[in-house]
């Protein structure tokens, strides 16, 4: 590999540093537009209920209300993501399906006199009985939540690759387990907000959000709009992790309050509103069968699970498809069998949070194979080795994985934790567990069918050469993308990393790209970016040409880097790329190049086969060390070790800084976090005092280590790591304190108590005589 | 019924008229244009609108503006001085303990009242500082870093 690179490899500060730590820096939240009016969404009280009459005179003949709007007053029109379960309108029209749904909105002089209409518009509800549980839902007396999904069955999978009846029996030992999940929430700390403007029949929308290409798409269909004729565009966003990914009410009521009133309308969530929006991590309820050899091979996995869906479908279909396909990645095996359903309930709907449905799957097989090392006698590590993917190999439901180096990662990560030592050695109530994980680079298929590249980038160089702008759709989140992606540009350009700016998410101004979802703007928006910088570097080195010398030179002849072109023979003959650029510009105009990618034909033709595929796969290997308080349960994370097959690194702290917050957002669902409900269906504790997020002083160190991985399918080698480092970290967890207490808590999260139970549990059985 | 109060905002005298439920943080972002302070939960759970009141951190939030007569509150907008950064800023930069930044005002005004009363402290007194703020992107790790190594004086 050529690791003579001057802006890539290296952990360059991110070019949006300065603005965030001044205060400089502008979210949606922070905007405001002359005669601006304030909206907020109505809800509903009941999970269950239908809608008998709405009654909005009082709240009109409030002071200071500009407009209401419910059901009547906007398109019913339905949207999700695949046509079979598009459920959503933008307001409830007949029924509400949980408490918090949408039912309208008011707009107002101010966010105080909004809310005070919202309690002066009167309701009648017919309540209907509801439920709240996907094994209830599926009973056959269930209330019925949508005409169109009978049973409440939302998704069903059924797929089968191989033979996994014929792996059983074959197999020397078949083991099967059952784990949950639970419900857990994204938690970015910038709530929803969305800021619509009208200008003759063109809309412009500012919205937090992680994808400005799908919006304007969403918008378009449910607003029955040209794309044309909405602009999306984002500032600074506070944290997504897939949250951000499906259209909010606000989206819809501000631009439609914001024509009916010919002003600015601005709507934010409060914090308990964010969480009525939901959309984070599925439940589900998980059972494994797996049949291996002595040795400890794997020959067959069954995965068959339960989901519980929330009231709506939204990326939710997705989810589920993602909780069985990923499992063949990491571990190579010719036979698996995947059943599930994803049922709808009367709860907020589910959808996309970090690693989409994948980590609770992974954390159940994770915790299952350490089950069947367990009895084989073989070391945990071990078997992860043993069964460790190999590149250059294509999975029984059709993957091709180029490069994967999971097997390096564990017997890294088992070196570097003294896995050796400490596995069997530690004292009692102290554990060392691992876990495994790994994710798409990028979805092979976008959300809704199209024929668009991926992504597209362009460079234009300013006139007189001194500085470039790169435009791009990639959504920057937080997680680095406009810096990465800068320094690929200057890179690819031969022009200093410093004097480029970046534009980006903003559906006029900036270029195509799907967004920030799945782990894909590194690389795909990275190829773009690549094909334009290296286009723009092409026209520099054709029009040094003719500067260099006397005589004329060829452009093969000459090479640019960092803002200088030199003649690859004799680097002392030299011309600025300012120089350059700007005869360039003088000849014949804006110096521009453009890229664009996509990934191409991908997976097999079986139903469900596009969710998954991928140009590239990650994996990695965590380890932890824990302590568990024998007369508390309470679990202290000691030492973590993190081992990431990310391909190249363009950055290599900001690869770092998600392996950190993947780990910390693992480390929460693992031991604390869950959304709670009451028995009607009520939030519990929507807000972040009762929603248990891990602070400093629960974070354990986290000891990042990135393995040399190349992976040919991406920019320089790239893959992500965003959302693959928090797959492995539950069933890391998970094994850690298994090894610690000597048995499996079988449901997220392992809490205090449930460990304290566990631990109680046993004891009464080791204190009971033998029989 | 509106009452004028007094702050002292990053060393600058303001009058402004409030009524009385108003918080210091819709004073500092709506009337005063400040939006660097973040508005999130809004119930004193997040930290992320965090401001030094004479000194000392707190969820502005919470803070009635009428209680905030009379008193000095420094903002993230006043961290830097004459156009130089702090050193808190200069790290969280070069330590990339900033992510999405949302949490980064708060925390940066956290470190900063650490740092004055206790310029040494041990790395558990920094995780005791800033435990009440919550920050999801980054797992704290490079936060930590980054006043450690003000605390420090490293090259940063
Ligand atoms: S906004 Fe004040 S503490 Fe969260
Ligand atoms: S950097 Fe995003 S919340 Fe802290």
């Amino acid at each position: 590999m050529n690791e003579n690179y001057s802006y890539i490899g290296k952990s360059l500060p991110r070019n949006d540093g300065l603005e965030k730590v001044t205060g400089r820096a502008r979210y949606t939240g922070d905007l405001k537009f002359p005669n601006m009016l304030y909206g907020k969404i109505l809800r509903s009280p009941h999970a269950h209920a239908r809608i008998i009459n709405i009654d909005t005179s009082e709240a009109e003949k409030l002071p200071g209300v500009k407009c209401i709007i419910t059901a009547k007053d906007v398109p019913a029109t339905k949207y999700g993501l695949s046509p079979a379960r598009w459920d959503e309108t933008i307001f409830c029209i007949d029924k509400v399906r949980y408490v918090g749904d949408k039912v309208g909105a008011v707009a107002a002089i101010d966010e105080e006199t909004a809310y005070k209409a919202l309690k002066l518009i009167k309701v009648d509800y017919e309540v209907l009985p509801a439920v709240f549980d996907p094994f209830e839902a599926r009973k056959e007396d269930a209330p019925q939540i949508f005409e169109e999904y009978p049973g409440n069955v939302n998704t069903e999978i059924h797929l089968h690759f191989g033979d996994v009846d014929k792996a059983f029996k074959d197999a020397y030992y078949v083991r099967t387990d059952r784990l949950d999940g639970q419900r857990t929430y994204h938690a970015f700390i910038e709530n929803h907000c969305s800021i619509a403007y009208w200008e003759g029949d063109k809309v412009t929308l500012y919205s937090s959000c992680q994808s400005v290409h799908y919006l304007q798409y969403y918008l378009s269909q449910v607003l029955d709009m040209k794309m044309g004729d909405i602009r999306v565009l984002k500032t600074y966003l506070g944290g997504g992790f897939g949250g951000k990914l499906d259209p909010t009410g606000n989206d819809f009521a501000s631009i439609i309050m914001a024509k009916k009133t010919g002003r600015p309308v601005k709507m934010s969530y409060d914090q308990k509103e964010t969480f009525y929006n939901g959309r984070g991590r599925h439940a589900q309820f998980m059972e494994f069968t797996t049949g291996v050899t002595k040795e400890g091979k794997i020959l067959g996995v069954h995965g068959n699970i339960v989901m519980d869906g929330g009231a709506y479908t939204g990326l939710g279909v997705a989810s589920a498809y993602y909780a069985g396909s990923l499992l063949t990645v990491l571990y190579d095996f010719d036979n698996y069998k995947f059943d599930c359903f994803r049922y709808v309930t009367n709860l907020p709907p589910n959808g996309a949070q970090r690693g989409h449905g994948q980590p609770q799957p992974r954390f159940a097989f994770e915790s299952h194979l350490d089950h069947i090392a367990e009895d084989l006698g073989i070391d945990p590590i071990d078997i992860r080795v043993i069964n460790a993917r190999k590149p250059g190999t294509t999975t029984c439901n059709g993957y091709e994985v180029k490069s994967c180096m999971l097997k390096e990662a564990n017997e890294l990560a088992r070196d570097i934790s003294g896995w050796r030592e400490k596995k069997d050695n530690l004292p009692a109530f102290s554990g060392i567990g691992v876990g495994n994980g790994g994710f798409v680079s990028g979805a092979g298929y976008s959300m809704y069918r199209n024929k668009l590249p991926h992504s597209t980038a362009m460079i234009k160089v300013m006139d007189d050469g001194t500085g470039a702008i790169l435009y791009t759709g990639a959504v920057e989140i937080g997680q680095g993308s406009d810096t990465v992606l800068a320094q690929m540009a200057a890179e690819a350009m031969g022009f200093p990393y410093e004097n480029i700016k970046v534009v980006a998410a903003d559906t006029d101004l900036a270029t195509h790209d799907f967004g920030a979802y799945a782990s894909r703007q590194t690389l795909m928006s990275g190829w773009a970016v690549k094909r334009a910088g290296e286009k723009v570097k092409q026209q520099i080195l054709e029009t040094a040409a003719d500067m260099m010398y006397d005589r004329p030179v060829t452009a093969e002849e000459l090479d640019c880097r960092e803002g200088i072109v030199f003649l690859k023979e004799e680097p002392g003959v030299t011309k600025t790329f300012a120089e350059v650029a700007s005869a360039y510009f003088i000849k014949k105009g804006p110096l521009v190049g453009t890229g664009s990618y996509h990934p191409g034909k991908l997976g097999g033709a079986h139903k469900g086969a596009a969710v998954g595929t991928s140009p590239a796969y990650s994996s990695a290997t965590q380890v932890a060390e824990v302590k568990v308080d024998e007369e508390t349960g309470e679990i202290h994370v000691i030492n973590t070790w993190d081992v990431h097959d990310s391909g190249y690194v363009i950055n290599p702290d900001l690869l770092h800084g998600q392996v950190h917050g993947a780990f910390y957002m693992g480390i929460g669902e693992s031991i604390w976090e869950e959304v709670l409900f009451n028995d009607k269906g009520e939030l519990l504790n929507g807000n972040f005092g009762e929603y248990r997020l891990p602070t400093a002083l629960d974070m354990p160190p986290v000891n990042s280590i990135i393995l040399d991985s190349y992976e040919p399918n991406g920019p320089w080698g790239v893959k992500e790591v965003g959302e693959g480092a928090t797959t492995p970290t539950m069933g890391c967890i998970s094994n850690a304190i298994y090894d610690a207490i000597g048995v499996r808590v079988s449901s997220l999260p392992i809490s205090y108590e449930k460990v304290w139970r566990a631990l109680k549990e046993k004891k009464g059985k080791e204190g009971k005589p033998q029989k | 019924m509106k009452r004028i109060i007094t702050l002292v905002v990053n060393g600058e005298q303001r009058e402004v008229a409030v009524e009385p439920d108003l918080t210091l943080l819709e004073v500092l972002r709506e009337d005063l244009g400040l939006t660097g302070t973040k508005k999130a939960c809004n119930q004193g759970e997040c930290g992320a609108c965090t401001v030094l009141l004479d000194g000392k951190p707190v969820s502005s939030c919470l803070v009635l503006a009428v209680r905030a007569h009379g008193k000095a509150v420094v903002t993230v907008e006043g961290l830097a001085e004459n156009g130089r950064l702090h050193p808190l800023q200069e790290a969280f930069v070069t330590y990339g303990a900033v992510q999405c930044g949302f949490c980064t005002p708060g925390v940066l005004l956290v470190a900063k009242a650490l740092l004055d009363t206790n310029p040494h402290p041990t790395a558990q007194e920094i995780e005791q500082a800033i435990a009440g703020n919550i920050c999801r992107c980054t797992g704290y790790v490079k936060i930590i870093e980054a006043i450690t190594a003000v605390a420090q004086n490293q090259n940063i």
